[in-house]
């Protein structure tokens, strides 16, 4: 029965990546690419990862397809389609992709059973941080370098889209508002956002026992603030302002200032005093959230598209 | 810290908190100047280089003072559940050069900027000075890297840092230069992350010097090198792989430019360096070493003649960077090393070395001058500039001297660079590689000598400069190139400081 | 119950590598830069479930899969969100400034601004 579930999990992934190679136009594309993420949070539950299925879900179903489309539509009025590849080239790519899928496929299969796992590992050392759920231990004690730089890696990107401005335009707010709003869409915004912000303050409160944390209250949080902007019900933040830029770094500053004061109050760089260390991930989780949510929120915004108002 | 975690090969060294430092002080400027930017992003990034320049040069007199490498265990938690940073010497090295490059650049940008003051606060200056930084981070989160994860994040960040710079004057044709070097950049990140999975999969952990320890590698050790060892090829461009990168290094501004070609290039060589010295199996080694030093090859002849053939100088830079990248793949064959003699202790892992510092040095240099010499002209077309040594003489013998330690001439890094590989080409019986050693110096003689022809021909009309370039500007370029010629003084035999770390064993430094 | 979670693990490590094979074909073969940037993304799916199929398989210690490679699992999904929205914002300001959509040889129309 499960067996039969994933089965037709997978064939539903494969048929619409096809799909998306084949599709011969970009918003169909697109809208197939959406439904993959959605269904492939559904195949992560699978595999047991209830963190990953949300995070999949917000941010490879959601934020993501909402960039994509917003990119289509901007260049829907493009003279033509770039042509495709030729017939021999698109035979030797297939053939190539054939060839690292099945080299993959072999390592796949090929992977030692029983299998090597670091589970037991960070069971043992769960206790130290007293979280409950093992993902948040990983991604904010174990390895909290890695997402200390990664949230550096948001911000750098946050930088890089908003170098792409005209000169003019540096400092001033990204164009959101669609011109034609449809009312339905207006009165979503108004009602969403609530509750929207209550399910983040939810995840990111459960996050330190339970699956949830800070990207995914971040995300939900990202897509409530795109709805209002889009809906035409409060304008876009000019990318100057310092409340806007205190809050974007707001996160990572804190999750430094913590990890300094290791050298201080604890064993160095990124440990937490004994004892103290899960109010202090659910203070910099806090933290990260609303820096993550303006993050994800601003890329989805691109660059400025006005001038700054003096 | 964990009973279940097995005894872990890495221990903490007393100035280990130094790695940290190397990491965290560039974005922590980063991070400041984003909210006081843009009025103050000169001055938080001045600072935070003379923090940057300390931090360096306290790790490599650790690193002599104690003989070993360093180690700092991440919040205590040891690999594999955790992550370890580790300096040994090529990575000190390699932290020292990026150091002095970097803070060379921000002094060349200072005062490029200040050219033109009613710009100094906007898009351009916020944007470089932020990046410049950012770059910094990343490429010694490349060097002292343990986890293969965490090598991951940091070779993206530094992908985030240097793309936006590729179009930081805006115009399409560098804007479509920086979405192809993001769409290779992306591609090997990628393959990289997959041979990533693999390998946790296969072994339940990614620190390196815990895989250094596996004596059986099976097909998924090998599906993964192949996929890891491509996709960083794709980000260090090299041939066939290369075709982003003249545009984008051509197309920078003259202060990035300098940061792409001599360092940002140089995180994914250093990885498949450690990927094939530390982590593939004996027989998997050799044959990956064949197969780059061929690329290797192809790359110094294929864009040798490439330079040869561009009409604008900074184009004629860029190809030759692909040239000399080539140069660092033909040394897998050469420093295969035995059982008597590890790798390290060849001399063509000091020649290697040796290149990659002295390029790093050199090429800055170039592309710094050539800044100069666009922004004086305002075109860096070669037929163009005959006579431009009398305008600007400093910048004339900038790109002179770094010349010469491309072309492989004494007395220069260079020279000693590829010597020391010619050598070990002779010796161990790689009579095609000498060849090609040879033939790749000819050619850089060739393409550094249209312009030097230029720079001291006498035309018709005088050329002159479009604006005053304040003395400063130029010295910048001149100490560089300088440094590469000094670096020519180093003994011709193997160097004690690159071995630190390598192999245990090595406790005495040779100087 | 083991042998089930295994299997299915291994199944959506085989449909991963599947994925990833057509997220690279994605990318080479279509000269569209909107497609491609899917095509990354479809390619990185790929990545993540090979990565998901190591945690499955690891499930010990009470927990129902490894959480390490899950947790990169998540900080590799908020990296490749932000690839794509630099790279959807470079294509937007290329086909703001020329009117194309492809890396292809430039049309005419572009030569002039070549040379600053």
């Amino acid at each position: 029965m499960t067996l039969l579930l994933d089965l037709a999990l997978i064939a539903g992934l494969l048929a619409l990546a096809v799909h998306v190679a084949r599709a011969s136009d970009d918003q169909s594309a697109i809208i197939g690419f959406i439904a993959f993420g959605l269904l492939l949070g559904v195949g992560w539950t699978r595999l047991a990862a209830i963190d990953v299925a949300m995070t999949e879900a917000a941010i490879g179903g959601g934020v993501t397809g909402m960039l994509l489309l917003r990119a289509e539509a901007r260049l829907r009025e493009r003279s033509s389609q770039a042509r495709s590849a030729g017939r021999i080239t698109k035979a030797a790519a297939a053939i190539g992709c054939t060839v690292v899928a099945a080299g993959l496929a072999l390592a796949v299969l090929s992977f030692p059973s029983p299998a090597p796992t670091l589970a037991p590992a960070a069971a043992a050392a769960l206790d130290a941080t007293g979280l409950g759920n093992p993902v948040t231990a990983v991604l904010l004690a174990y390895r909290a370098l890695d997402t200390l730089l990664e949230k550096v890696v948001l911000l750098l990107a946050l930088l890089g889209v908003w170098s792409l401005a005209p000169d003019q335009f540096w400092g001033g707010a990204p164009e959101l508002r669609r011109a034609d709003a449809p009312q339905p869409f207006i009165y979503l915004a108004r009602i969403l956002p609530p509750f929207g912000v209550l399910i983040a303050v939810y995840m990111c409160w459960v996050g330190a026992d339970a699956p949830g944390g800070t990207f995914q209250a971040g995300t939900v949080l990202a897509a409530m603030w795109l709805l209002v902007m889009l809906a035409g019900l409060r304008p876009a933040p000019e990318t100057r302002r310092t409340t806007l830029r205190l809050l974007l770094v707001g996160g990572p500053v804190l999750f430094f200032t913590v990890g300094f004061l290791g050298f201080a109050v604890a064993d160095g760089f990124l440990s937490y005093p004994e004892g103290a260390a899960k109010p202090i991930i659910v203070g910099i989780e806090a933290a990260l959230t609303a820096s993550i949510a303006l993050t994800l929120g601003l890329l989805v915004a691109g660059p400025s598209g006005r001038a700054p108002v003096p | 810290m964990t009973p279940l975690a097995p005894a872990s090969v890495h221990l903490a060294t007393p100035g280990g908190y130094l790695l940290v430092l190397a990491v965290t002080l560039p974005v922590l400027g980063v991070l400041a100047m984003m909210v006081v930017a843009p009025r103050h992003a000169r001055q938080v990034s001045l600072v935070t280089m003379a923090a940057g320049l300390v931090t360096a040069l306290a790790i490599v007199v650790e690193l002599i003072r104690t003989g070993s490498a360093l180690t700092y265990i991440v919040g205590g938690w040891l690999p594999p559940l955790g992550i370890a940073l580790r300096a040994d010497g090529l990575s000190a090295t390699m932290i020292a050069v990026t150091a002095v490059v970097i803070t060379a650049t921000a002094l060349f940008a200072r005062d490029l900027y200040a050219l033109a003051p009613k710009t100094q606060d906007g898009r351009a200056p916020t944007t470089f000075w932020a990046l410049l930084l950012a770059i910094w981070s990343a490429l010694n989160a490349v060097f002292v890297g343990e986890d293969l994860f965490n090598l991951y994040v940091a070779l993206e960040l530094l992908t985030f840092a240097a793309v936006p710079l590729v179009c930081l004057d805006g115009r399409a044709e560098t804007v479509a230069a920086a979405l192809r070097y993001l769409m290779f950049a992306l591609l090997g990140s990628l393959l990289y992350l997959l041979g990533t999975g693999l390998i946790y999969g296969s072994y339940g952990t990614l620190d390196i010097q815990t895989l250094s320890h596996l004596s059986e590698g099976g097909p998924a050790l090998w599906v993964a090198l192949a996929l890891m060892i491509v996709g960083l090829l794709a980000k260090a461009a090299l041939f066939p792989l290369h075709l982003w990168l003249p545009p984008a290094h051509a197309g920078a501004p003259a202060a990035a430019s300098a940061v792409l070609s001599a360092l940002v290039i140089k995180a994914p060589v250093f990885l498949i360096l450690r990927l094939v010295l530390d982590i593939a199996p004996p027989q998997a080694a050799i044959l990956a070493g064949q197969i780059l030093a061929v690329l290797g090859a192809s790359s110094i002849l294929f864009c040798s003649v490439m330079a040869l053939r561009q009409a604008r100088l900074k184009l004629m830079i860029a190809y030759s960077t692909v040239a000399q990248i080539g140069y660092l793949f033909i040394v897998f064959p050469l420093a295969a090393g035995n059982e008597a003699q590890p790798p390290w202790e060849t001399i063509a892992w000091t020649g290697g070395a040796l290149q990659l510092v002295s390029h790093a040095l050199a090429k800055a240099a170039m592309f710094l001058a050539a800044g100069v010499i666009a922004e004086a002209f305002g075109h860096d077309r070669i037929a163009d500039l005959g006579g431009f040594g009398r305008v600007l003489p400093i910048s004339a013998a900038a790109f002179g001297l770094a010349g010469l330690s491309l072309m492989g001439i004494p007395p220069s890094g260079g020279f000693i660079a590829k010597c020391l590989l010619l050598t070990a080409a002779v010796l161990n019986g790689h009579p095609w590689l000498a060849a090609t050693i040879l033939a790749g110096g000819l050619l850089a003689a060739g393409y550094v000598f249209r312009v030097v022809d230029r720079a001291l021909a006498t035309p018709a009309i005088a050329l002159v400069a479009q604006k005053p370039i304040p003395r400063r500007l130029e010295l910048v370029a001149l100490v560089l190139a300088l440094a590469a010629v000094l670096l020519g003084f180093v003994p011709l035999e193997p160097f004690g400081f690159l071995q630190l770390g390598r192999s245990g064993a090595m406790t005495a430094v040779t100087p | 119950m083991s042998l089930a979670s295994l299997d299915s693990a291994t199944l959506f490590g085989l449909t991963g590598a599947a994925l990833a094979g057509i997220g690279l074909f994605i990318v080479i073969a279509h000269a569209g830069l909107l497609r491609r940037i899917v095509g990354f993304n479809i390619l990185g799916a790929g990545i993540f479930l090979v990565f998901g199929a190591a945690a499955r398989r690891g499930a010990a210690a009470g927990f129902s899969g490894d959480p390490v490679p899950q947790a990169m699992v998540i900080t590799g999904i908020v990296v490749a969100f932000s690839a794509t929205a630099l790279a959807v914002a470079l294509l937007q300001r290329l086909f703001d400034l020329t009117g194309r959509e492809s890396l292809d040889a430039p049309a005419a129309g572009d030569k002039q601004q070549a040379e600053p």
